[in-house]
């Protein structure tokens, strides 16, 4: 991040005589903590014996998990016919467990890229694991449009390989266009994520002293020896990457929200689709934030680091991307209206007083009633509320996406060929356990990798700037 | 005046604040020192003014990364949908740049990304696990809370003796000798 040097010897001279008020600014770092407290804080969850919960949580995230690996093992034995997918409604939880993951990874990608562009300094505690939560978020999503395919095994005539068939991908395709964004926003959010963390993993491996720890940690650190010039390069990396995340991020739920949207079917048929979803994604993904971050808060006592500033903020993005997303539903509702289309009216009147009127209402109580009570700062400051009200925002998304994808496929345009869609214990074990399989990611990633990007805390505590005394 | 001998890489001396290391740095600057480095457990704002470091060059691989991702998207789905295999949809044409855009885009970001993650590496010249930094003792420290700066021997400037007295006049504590 190259900043332009201020230099104290260049101040207007008028700025002496009028004595401009310091505006007091929120602390990011409490209790005045030093450089070498942030190391032994970040690298003792570490370094440190396993504790018991983490034995616990991993198996019983190994047991969930084995669902996943149960459900897709019986459907690829048995074939697609075991979801609940049939006419009208090709299109189930596949689709709607996709959209929902992938939705999840892209607070990580606007915690680490949108907000360092903004310089939004409280992103530093929390951007490590936001990152990690993009990673393992779109490996769970990837799942399911792969198995989705059927034979799963010609699952690389999706990429832009020749085969024996001599023909090549369809590049018309919105699905195809979702191969290329998903891939390349996995592969991007790999980079971003490993690239900062090695300056952190080159402070777990100095502080190493088994020779396993050492060797482990010296490969992944690449050698990084933190000179400056090191870090001039690393910091001009870091912040073209962000820039390259940022759009990204925005083309990626674009893309994804372009897979309904390029149809002809009612309710999915709008151009106010890509905005919308993008603002879904980054409600749903804040919400899982806080849904990790405020156990692993309490779990390793990161009180100083992981402060009420920021709860508070990521409330407040909630909340405001949660009312977004309402106006979104309000707006469609008069477009339908407005449009004088009659299948897009029955539509949306469909989805609230259907056949699917409770998945509807689900919805709006989650995703716009409850986080309207993130105005009020008792409620803020409650972290138990919050985490439940979290929880109560990921359930709505979820359902938005089961509303939009089921009730248009259901009933769309003759009576005749309407249908009612329910999923099958396939398909509720792949799902289930795609959960586990996050945790499995997740819980690994706190044991062996730094939580808390080491170098930018040090970065933002007040002892870092050059001109204090 | 140089006696330079080949198993000497250089000399450190550690700071233990950020604003010491930051005006030791713009008096090593100013002595006109060219192969010398500050290591730190974390980018110091305003160091790069500091040591007189031009612009990093990764923008430029970044760039060529785009460049090279933009031509290949375009590439890539002009040969397979019109060129190998041409198909006719909806009676458009065989290829535009309006059709396959979403791939071209992604192609285009993902090679620059590319570029910008190697060209760090490659401008960092790492990875590089032996280095004989790694030997000093007192290195450890660097990455957690201690602030150093490197003399090095390949430098026109150096000559043990006085280099390690310049280090003193800077106020660098445990001055040391750094062997190959």
């Amino acid at each position: 991040m190259a900043h332009a040097h201020d230099s104290s010897s260049e101040r207007p001279a008028i700025l002496d005589k009028v004595r401009p008020a310091e505006l007091p600014r929120s602390p990011l770092i409490l209790n005045n903590r030093g450089f070498h407290w942030i190391t032994d804080k970040v690298c003792g969850i570490v370094e440190e014996e396993t504790p018991l919960w983490w034995k616990i949580m991993f198996g019983v995230a190994l047991f969930v998990a084995s669902f996943t690996f149960i459900g897709l093992s019986y459907l690829v034995s048995t074939g697609t016919g075991t979801w609940g997918l049939r006419s009208p409604v090709g299109w189930g939880w596949a689709i709607v467990n996709f959209v929902f993951w992938v939705g999840i990874g892209h607070a990580g990608t606007l915690i680490s890229a949108i907000l360092c562009l903004l310089r939004q300094k409280w992103r530093t505690s929390i951007n490590r694991a936001a990152e990690a939560m993009t990673i393992f978020a779109v490996m769970c999503a990837g799942i399911f449009p792969l198995f989705h395919v059927g034979r799963v095994w010609f699952g690389w005539w999706l990429l832009p390989l020749p085969n024996q068939n001599g023909i090549w991908v369809q590049f018309r395709s919105p699905l195809e266009w979702d191969v290329f964004a998903v891939s390349t926003y996995f592969t991007v959010s790999t980079l971003f994520w490993y690239m900062g963390m090695i300056p952190d993993l080159g402070v777990i491996r100095d502080r190493a002293t088994t020779w396993w720890r050492k060797a482990f940690y010296s490969l992944l650190a690449m050698g990084w020896r933190s000179g400056n010039r090191q870090w001039s390069n690393f910091e001009m990396a870091y912040l073209l990457l962000a820039g390259l995340s940022t759009p990204l991020v925005l083309s990626v739920h674009t893309i994804v929200s372009f897979d309904f949207a390029v149809s002809n079917v009612p309710g999915w048929h709008t151009t106010i689709f890509p905005p919308y979803f993008v603002a879904g994604a980054i409600f749903s993904g804040f919400a899982m934030v806080l849904t990790l971050m405020l156990p692993l808060r309490a779990i390793y006592r990161l009180h100083d680091v992981i402060n009420q500033y920021h709860i508070d903020n990521m409330c407040k993005i909630i909340l405001a991307t949660g009312t977004m997303v309402g106006y979104a539903y309000a707006t469609e509702f008069f477009i339908a209206a407005y449009s004088g289309n009659v299948y897009e009216k029955f539509a949306f009147v469909n989805r609230a007083f259907g056949q699917y009127w409770w998945a509807y209402w689900i919805m709006v109580s989650c995703n716009v009633i409850t986080p309207q009570l993130f105005w009020f700062k008792k409620v803020r400051e409650n972290h138990s509320l919050v985490w439940i009200i979290c929880l109560f925002v990921n359930v709505g998304m979820w359902f938005e996406r089961f509303v939009i994808t089921c009730t248009s496929l259901a009933n769309d345009y003759l009576p005749s060929s309407w249908g009612y869609y329910s999923p099958t214990i396939v398909d509720i074990f792949t799902f289930f356990g795609t959960f586990g399989f996050f945790s499995v990611l997740f819980l690994l990633f706190i044991r062996f990798l730094p939580l808390l990007p080491m170098a930018e805390l040090k970065m933002v505590s007040p002892q870092a700037d050059p001109h204090t005394h | 005046m140089n006696e330079r001998n080949e198993r000497i890489h250089g000399v450190a001396c550690t700071f233990r604040k950020v604003s010491d290391v930051f005006h030791a740095a713009e008096k090593v600057r100013d002595a006109g020192w060219k192969n010398w480095d500050v290591h730190t457990p974390f980018p110091i704002h305003g160091m790069d003014q500091a040591m007189g470091l031009p612009r990093s060059p990764v923008p430029r691989l970044t760039l060529l990364g785009g460049v090279t991702g933009f031509i290949t998207g375009c590439l890539l789905t002009w040969y397979m949908n019109s060129y190998d295999y041409p198909l006719i949809v909806g009676g458009k044409p065989y290829w535009s740049v309006i059709f396959p855009f979403p791939v071209i885009y992604e192609c285009t970001i993902l090679f620059a990304a590319f570029g910008t993650f190697f060209g760090q590496f490659i401008f960092n010249r790492l990875p590089r696990h032996n280095h004989p930094l790694f030997d000093l003792p007192n290195f450890a420290r660097v990455s957690d809370d201690t602030f150093m700066i490197v003399l090095e021997a390949r430098d026109p400037q150096f000559h043990l003796d006085e280099s390690r007295n310049f280090l003193q006049s800077l106020g660098g504590q445990e001055i040391t000798v750094i062997r190959d």
